[in-house]
């Protein structure tokens, strides 16, 4: 009984959802509130269930006493974040310059990380992958010309982004080679990104036609 | 010849809502009528359906469901192929997520649903870990043990109380990416990323990577480089990996309204830019 009340409240939800088709309407805006609003509320409680809490309850009840102090300076830096709120505006205005330590501290760790995680697992694997043979007696002719591409590709990508010198002549026709490697990737990404849409759309349309109208077996 | 120009132009000028039916019809048509297509199977699909047809029994992999419904489409007919070719060779599985609390909800409701179907086992053959925020920091984390991350499992009990969990982690007691024989990223998003950049470049645990369609262009450089072992792309992806598994599932029957809907799109650009030409000739 529950299973088939929560099939017609979510084919409710879809068909709400989709008649902004054609054109806003108070239908779609209910289902709306009702998305962000559920949305948000489930989020808090998944985050304190499942992050905050346990490790509250671990680290303050740990005999590890490096744990212990690493727990109290993470609350601590939590409660500084509370100062960010909306609400400091209206009780300490002068005051929610404090929210800015911790906020510092996560981009520093976090910018620390990415720049050695993109250099050491990005950057390098990707320039070794473009040392490719170009021509090699056991490749076949499309590895070849696969290759060839490639390289090709990646050297004018590269240089229809070198701004410092008059691009006319031999590099004018570099960055031209560069901006049509460019143009096709982003045809081939807008191809994929049709394709996602696409499968969103067959996903909710399967849902109605099989789980709600049973037209599908 | 005016009239043929005329009608070009007029057809040009289609109501939206019109196109909107179109598109239904393209979408529904085929589902209901359960069309089967011929459909080739990617070398990227096959090479990641391999990685996990190596594995032998009691290999470990982990998987990351970071992704949520809004791309379930495409994704979760991927988990449940992946996790119905582990079962199948009684494979241990650790599911885990990054991406918020909808990541959590799709694995479960997955994983559940496959080891139902398999006669799997909560804590013997398969373990919820959960979902943890921090992405880079977590995966960092894991790298030591586990436990440092994830010291409960989603239930609340500790991870080393579940027979699943001495199994892998051994007579050391330490669960981490040594003992993960393959990492599987289902990615809706950046995080996928990360799994490569550190786990993979830092930790060497070889992993295959099912992306939603949006991101695979920048995933296939990774496969392209060896970084990671397979691909899935998108709902092809999903599809590809569901015909080598030789089961006919939602990505496969969605496949054929794709093919559909792109046929489609296609007219209608073609008519779009024909009516266009249409106008510019009657001036």
């Amino acid at each position: 009984m529950m299973e088939i009340l929560g099939i017609w409240i979510a084919a409710f939800l879809t068909l709400a959802i989709l008649s902004f088709l054609f054109g806003d309407n108070p239908v779609y805006k209910f289902v709306e509130h009702i998305f962000v609003g559920s949305s948000a509320a489930f989020g808090v409680l998944v985050a304190f269930n499942q992050a905050v809490w346990p490790f509250l309850q671990e680290g303050l009840t740990t005999t590890d006493t490096f744990l212990k102090v690493t727990t109290y300076i993470a609350m601590f830096m939590g409660v500084l974040t509370l100062f960010r709120l909306e609400i400091m505006n209206f009780i300490a205005p002068n005051l929610t310059w404090i929210s800015r330590f911790p906020i510092a501290f996560v981009t520093g760790v976090g910018t620390g990380i990415a720049i050695v995680t993109s250099i050491h697992g990005f950057i390098f694997p990707q320039t070794v992958a473009t040392f490719l043979p170009l021509f090699e007696n056991r490749a076949s002719a499309v590895e070849i010309a696969s290759n060839i591409i490639l390289v090709i590709g990646v050297l004018s990508s590269l240089y229809y982004f070198y701004f410092s010198m008059e691009q006319k002549g031999v590099l004018k026709g570099i960055t031209r080679t560069g901006m049509v490697i460019i143009m096709i990737t982003f045809g081939a990404a807008f191809g994929y990104t049709v394709m996602a849409r696409v499968s969103l759309l067959i996903g909710r349309i399967y849902f109605l036609i099989s789980d709600w109208l049973h037209l599908v077996r | 010849m005016n009239a043929a120009v005329r009608i070009l132009e007029q057809l040009g000028k289609l109501d939206r809502r019109l196109i909107y039916a179109l598109v239904f019809l393209a979408t529904a048509i085929p589902l209901i009528l359960n069309i089967k297509l011929p459909m080739p199977v990617s070398p990227e699909v096959k090479s990641a359906f391999e990685a996990v047809d190596r594995l032998k029994p009691g290999d470990v992999i982990l998987i990351s469901t970071d992704y949520g419904p809004s791309s379930a489409p495409e994704t979760q007919p991927m988990l449940e192929a992946i996790l119905s070719h582990a079962f199948k060779k009684n494979v241990k599985v650790l599911l885990m997520t990054h991406w918020r609390f909808e990541g959590l909800i799709m694995g479960i409701e997955g994983i559940d649903k496959v080891a139902k179907k398999y006669h799997k086992e909560y804590g013997k053959d398969y373990l919820v870990l959960g979902y943890r925020p921090g992405g880079t920091a977590v995966m960092i984390g894991m790298a030591e043990d586990f436990r440092n991350i994830f010291s409960t499992d989603n239930a609340g009990k500790p991870l080393d109380s579940y027979p699943i969990y001495k199994e892998i982690a051994g007579d050391d007691g330490v669960l981490n990416y040594k003992d993960i024989d393959l990492l599987v990223g289902l990615e809706a998003g950046s995080i996928g990323n990360f799994w490569i950049m550190i786990v993979n470049a830092r930790y060497k645990v070889p992993m295959i990577m099912g992306t939603t369609a949006v991101i695979t262009p920048e995933f296939f450089a990774f496969y392209q480089s060896g970084q990671i072992e397979g691909l899935l792309g998108g709902l092809k992806g999903a599809a590809d990996y569901e015909t080598l598994l030789g089961v006919v599932g939602f990505a496969s029957k969605g496949m054929v309204s794709q093919f559909s809907v792109h046929v489609l799109i296609i007219l209608l650009i073609l008519l779009g830019n024909l009516s266009d030409i249409a106008r510019r000739f009657r001036g």
